[in-house]
Parts: structure tokens; sequence; C-alpha cells
């Protein structure tokens, strides 16, 4: 089998998305910071939806025990994880614009890095990371969506995972309780589960899609 | 009273640091929105609590990436 043209593809995705929504996500450009268990099934999500941008910070490398729930193969143990996951998604969707970016985000380095795109998603682990990247863009871009994560280690039930508007632009996901650092384990399907919470909000913001 | 994550709490004066210490809350961790509008970490500590306000603390676990 060939791969299938941008045209071909194209009319694919709209015949299971509808053509109005289809056009709302080629013209989208969305920034996911951390291609970790939430960033690599958010990207994922994104470039499958045909979202036409994708712009991937990740400072990391894949180590063994990321493919747990992270979503990488066996052969990229060792690579950056933000230009494996631009290029598994080349190969799920070629023709959605991704740009990885090497690099740590700090509160010196937001003002400036989201000026290109519609959505921020925060798909970090770190709690003060996570912190750091939502006060400033809360600060430094008020206007701009923001969909974070808390709360998605551990067994407890996937239903317990849920997405609450915080403020205007500001959306988050998770149990908001269940802790890494409490001892509990990350199992792929729940943080799936809360990176497709992340990814359907991006999804019904770019379609204009109310809860 | 003031609104904090939604539910009326008595309280009696004080900057936003003083109270998310009080509150058991790891600053580090933490965003707040007071009365819709973010508040910026530089700006805990001049950011006095009144009657009426509205306060929302997110305070983020680990996990994730």
């Amino acid at each position: 089998m060939a791969v299938p043209t941008k045209e071909e593809l194209r009319a694919a995705l709209a015949s299971r998305h509808g053509e109005e929504i289809q056009q709302k996500f080629e013209k989208a450009s969305v920034a996911v910071c951390g291609a970790g268990g939430l960033g690599s099934n958010v990207s994922i999500c994104l470039a499958r939806a045909g979202v036409g941008r994708i712009k991937i910070i990740d400072f990391d490398t894949i180590e063994p025990s990321n493919l747990n729930r992270q979503q990488y193969t066996a052969d990229q143990v060792g690579l950056p994880k933000a230009e494996a996951m631009a290029g598994n998604l080349h190969k799920i969707n070629p023709y959605c614009q991704v740009e990885a970016h090497v690099m740590k985000i700090t509160p010196e380095n937001i003002p400036g890095l989201f000026d290109d795109v519609d959505i921020v998603m925060e798909c970090f682990d770190n709690p003060v990371q996570k912190a750091i990247l939502v006060n400033g863009v809360l600060e430094n871009y008020p206007g701009k969506d923001l969909i974070a994560a808390s709360g998605m280690a551990g067994m407890n039930s996937g239903n317990d995972i849920k997405t609450r508007k915080v403020a205007r632009h500001f959306y988050l996901c998770g149990d908001t309780v269940s802790d890494v650092g409490a001892g509990l384990g990350l199992y792929s399907a729940r943080v799936m589960i809360c990176a497709a919470h992340e990814a359907l909000k991006a999804l019904q913001l770019i379609a204009g899609v109310e809860d | 009273m003031i609104k904090i994550n939604g539910k009326e709490t008595a309280f009696t004066g004080g900057n936003l640091t003083s109270y998310l210490k009080a509150a058991g809350y790891d600053l580090t961790r933490v965003a707040t929105e007071l009365n819709g509008d973010i508040v910026p970490k530089a700006r805990y500590d001049e950011t006095v609590l009144k009657d009426g306000d509205s306060l929302e603390v997110v305070s983020f676990v680990g996990g994730g990436r």
C-alpha cells in the first residue's frame, strides 16, 4: 500500500470529522510541552485529527522505563523525545507540520515561546515544572487557551479523571490528587485517559464545541 | 467570608502567601486566580484577601511526562 497523498488523507479525515471541523483542525497550531506519557499521547491524538501544526517541546531522551506508557518504540531508546515524536507523527500523518524543540522551558524563556500557537498544552511530570509553565502562560499569555494536567498516577478508577474549567482560558485535567511522588506507579491506561482528556479539550476548543 | 475553590470560607484577613502557607500548600506547586485574574507569583505577598473575594488555587501533583 502506498502512502495516501495529502488530498487523499485530507478527504479521509474530513469524511470522519466533517468538512467544517476539518478546516478548523488544519488551521490550528498547538504547543505540546513535554513529550512523555501525556505529551506523546496528546501529540498522536492531535496529529491523527489532522491538526495543522504541532510544536513539541521536551529536553529529555527516551529511557527503557518510559516504554510502559510513552508512545515510543524500543529502538528509539536514547533519542531526544521531541525529535523521536516528530518522526512518529510524520509516520502517522506526513502532512502535519511538526516542530521539535529539544529544550527546557524556564520562566525566562516562556515570553515569546507561544506567540505562534493557538493552544498551549502542559504535559510535564514534575509538579514544580507544571506550576512554572502554567504561571508563565497565564501571566504572559492571558488570552491564550491553556490545558494542563494533574493527577493520573496509580490504578484508581479512570472515572475519577475529569476536565475542569478553572478560568476563562485555563482547563485542568486529571483526578487532581494521585501523586507519583506518593509512591504510586504510572500505568499507561490511566495516563492515556488523562492525555485523552487534554487532547479532547484541545479539539473541542479548535472546533468551537462546548461541553 | 471569601470563596476558595468554590467554597465559602471564613478568613480573617492577611495576604495570599500567608493564606496558602497556613492552608498547607507548597508555593512552588501552585497557580492562583483571584476574582478571575491570575495572581503573578511575585505579587503573592502584596495581594491582600478581602471579604467577598473569590480565590481559585490549583495545586499540581506529579506524574505525566
